[in-house]
């Protein structure tokens, strides 16, 4: 599958990369959905990491975990959603060791909230690659009540907590992995233009 | 000179107004005819007797009435104020930072009576009397940072210096242009300023952190700058932009003047001693534009500031859609003559208006 190519943005927007094979001890890989062709890629760069990979998945609907599976890694997770797999996550990276590689493939959402667990637990950055796959929906974050809406693709858009409507913008917060969301009709109560998909 | 601090509001009646003597020293930031960025800085050491730049924090007459109006922000939205974990010990320095040269500056408003760690601190405008030990935090009702910035007006940002980099790790935000602290905290100087039209692609972030990573100790720094306000309203947050917003809408020809407000920061930036963090002070001054018509030159200038001023920063200062609106009331105070240089209003020496 093609790769959605982001337009030029500003400098708090985050960009990723395509994962490549580190040398380490140990590779941790996290993917939802489309995320998973980009383990596939990297499991063909150099199918020896494998032997010490652990991969968490979450496939939204997707039917890659077969294929994963197949790639043989050491350990394998399937979990239902992100927040379902965070202790895990959190677990793993707590005892990690010296060395370890982290590799994260999907939406912008997981891959966010996946490096900041990663940051927290004192991975240094270089050893943390991104790269996206599949949906363009963010993760936006309410700058009135605060409320984080998840897989947000259309622009305006209700806020799942306070009912606002929303406006999408470019501003990032990486230790929110979220982006923020402004109300709209602010200064003409009621006037919401139809909402349109983001990038169309 | 004694202070005669105003009981006035910042919000509902906005019964906020400014004295002659607050007019005559508000600082109006252009220095000449026309406005765009640029690495503004100079030496924060003192300036004219009177005027805002003479003190290291300026105390003026909306003091007290600022500080009610943070507390009453902070009880409505506590994370107006946040400080990461590794950042108390700049809290500390700003407190000595703030106590030490407000009782120096200000002897009759402010006294600080150090006894080794033991300190006593005394602020006679707020009424406040506190003995406390310096770096131990139980001995205080808030953390550092926050005890002493509910006692001196501006928000203030402190930023923790690493990798050659600035980073925005704590503050107090509640009189802001439109930003949010919860959203920016963490923040590298190129991310928090992201939204900024056309500064970043004339490489003035990378000449302004150049300057500001080199900062030393007792050599602060100050820069100016400005947006426009509907109502003397100090929280102009984005938290709350769903409330305030529409009083952007409430303007007519017949009182724009007295409701729109030209806003100004004071924006001055300081080494602090211990943990080598920068602090970054924004301190904002209000004056209506029918307060402003009163000095001649700044009509004049004003007028064709705003004319004259692109569009994206029109729009990213938030007042394009009023922009036709108040130049048909600034047009009436510029009869064309040239203006003096400099930021002063030169009110002996400019002439009066011409019709
Ligand atoms: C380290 C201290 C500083 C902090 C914490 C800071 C913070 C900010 C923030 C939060 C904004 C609002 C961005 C938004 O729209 O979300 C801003 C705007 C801006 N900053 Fe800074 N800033 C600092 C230093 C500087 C310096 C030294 C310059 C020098 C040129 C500068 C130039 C600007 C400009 C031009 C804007 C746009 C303002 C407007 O048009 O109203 N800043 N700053």
């Amino acid at each position: 599958m093609s790769k959605f190519q982001f337009p030029q943005s500003i400098k708090s927007r985050p960009v990723y990369g395509t994962l490549a094979p580190q040398p380490g001890k140990a590779h941790l890989m996290i993917a939802d959905a489309e995320g998973a062709e980009a383990l596939l890629d990297l499991a063909e760069q150099d199918s020896t990491i494998m032997a010490q990979a652990h991969i968490i998945f979450i496939p939204k609907g997707t039917d890659f975990s077969d294929k994963l599976r197949a790639l043989s890694p050491a350990q394998f997770y399937e979990g239902p959603t992100y927040e379902a797999s965070i202790q895990r996550i959190r677990h793993v990276l707590e005892h990690a060791h010296q060395g370890l590689q982290v590799y994260l493939a999907g939406t912008e959402g997981l891959m966010g909230q996946a490096q900041n667990e990663a940051m927290q637990a004192g991975i240094p950055h270089t050893s943390i690659q991104t790269e996206h796959r599949g949906s363009v929906a963010r993760r936006m974050q309410c700058v009135h009540c605060k409320g984080i809406t998840e897989d947000v693709l259309f622009d305006p858009f209700v806020c799942s907590h306070c009912g606002l409507n929303l406006f999408v913008r470019d501003h990032y917060s990486r230790r929110l992995a979220a982006y923020q969301g402004v109300c709209i009709d602010a200064e003409d109560p009621g006037n919401i233009p139809d909402p349109v998909e983001l990038y169309s | 000179m004694t202070i005669q601090f105003n009981n006035e509001t910042f919000r509902d009646d906005y019964s906020f107004s400014n004295s002659d003597w607050a007019i005559k020293r508000f600082p109006f930031p252009f220095h000449e005819d026309s406005y765009m960025y640029s690495v503004n800085m100079e030496q924060h050491r003192g300036g004219p007797a009177g005027s805002v730049y003479e003190k290291r924090f300026d105390v003026d007459e909306h003091y007290v009435a600022e500080m009610r109006d943070r507390a009453l922000v902070l009880a409505d939205d506590p994370l107006r104020c946040q400080s990461l974990p590794h950042m108390t010990l700049a809290g500390w320095d700003l407190l000595e930072l703030i106590m030490v040269s407000k009782s120096e500056d200000y002897p009759d408003l402010f006294e600080l009576h150090r006894d080794g760690n033991r300190w006593r601190w005394v602020n006679k405008p707020m009424g406040i009397d506190d003995t406390f030990t310096f770096l131990d935090e139980t001995t205080l009702p808030y953390g550092p940072m926050e005890y002493i910035t509910r006692q001196a007006q501006g928000d203030f940002c402190v930023l923790d210096q690493r990798d050659d980099m600035l980073w925005m790790d704590a503050g107090m935000v509640t009189t802001q242009a439109d930003w949010s602290l919860d959203f920016d905290i963490g923040m590298n100087f190129f991310e928090w300023h992201a939204p900024v039209p056309l500064a970043h692609e004339m490489g003035i972030f990378q000449r302004a952190l150049k300057f500001l990573l080199n900062i030393q100790q007792g050599s602060p720094a100050r820069r100016l700058n400005w947006t426009m306000t509907v109502n003397p309203l100090l929280d102009t947050s984005p938290e709350n932009y769903h409330k305030w917003g529409i009083q952007k809408t409430s303007l007519t020809p017949e009182n724009l003047g007295a409701k729109q407000h030209l806003r100004v920061e004071l924006q001055t930036f300081f080494r602090l001693p211990r943990s080598n963090a920068l602090v970054f002070p924004i301190r904002c001054y209000l004056c209506s534009f029918q307060d402003l018509m009163t000095m001649p030159k700044w009509g004049r200038r004003l007028h064709r500031v705003v004319r004259d001023l692109p569009e994206e920063l029109a729009t990213y200062k938030g007042f394009i859609d009023n922009r036709p609106m108040m130049l048909d009331y600034l047009s009436q105070y510029d009869d064309g003559l040239s203006t003096s240089r400099g930021i002063w209003p030169d009110l002996e020496t400019e002439p009066p208006l011409q019709r």
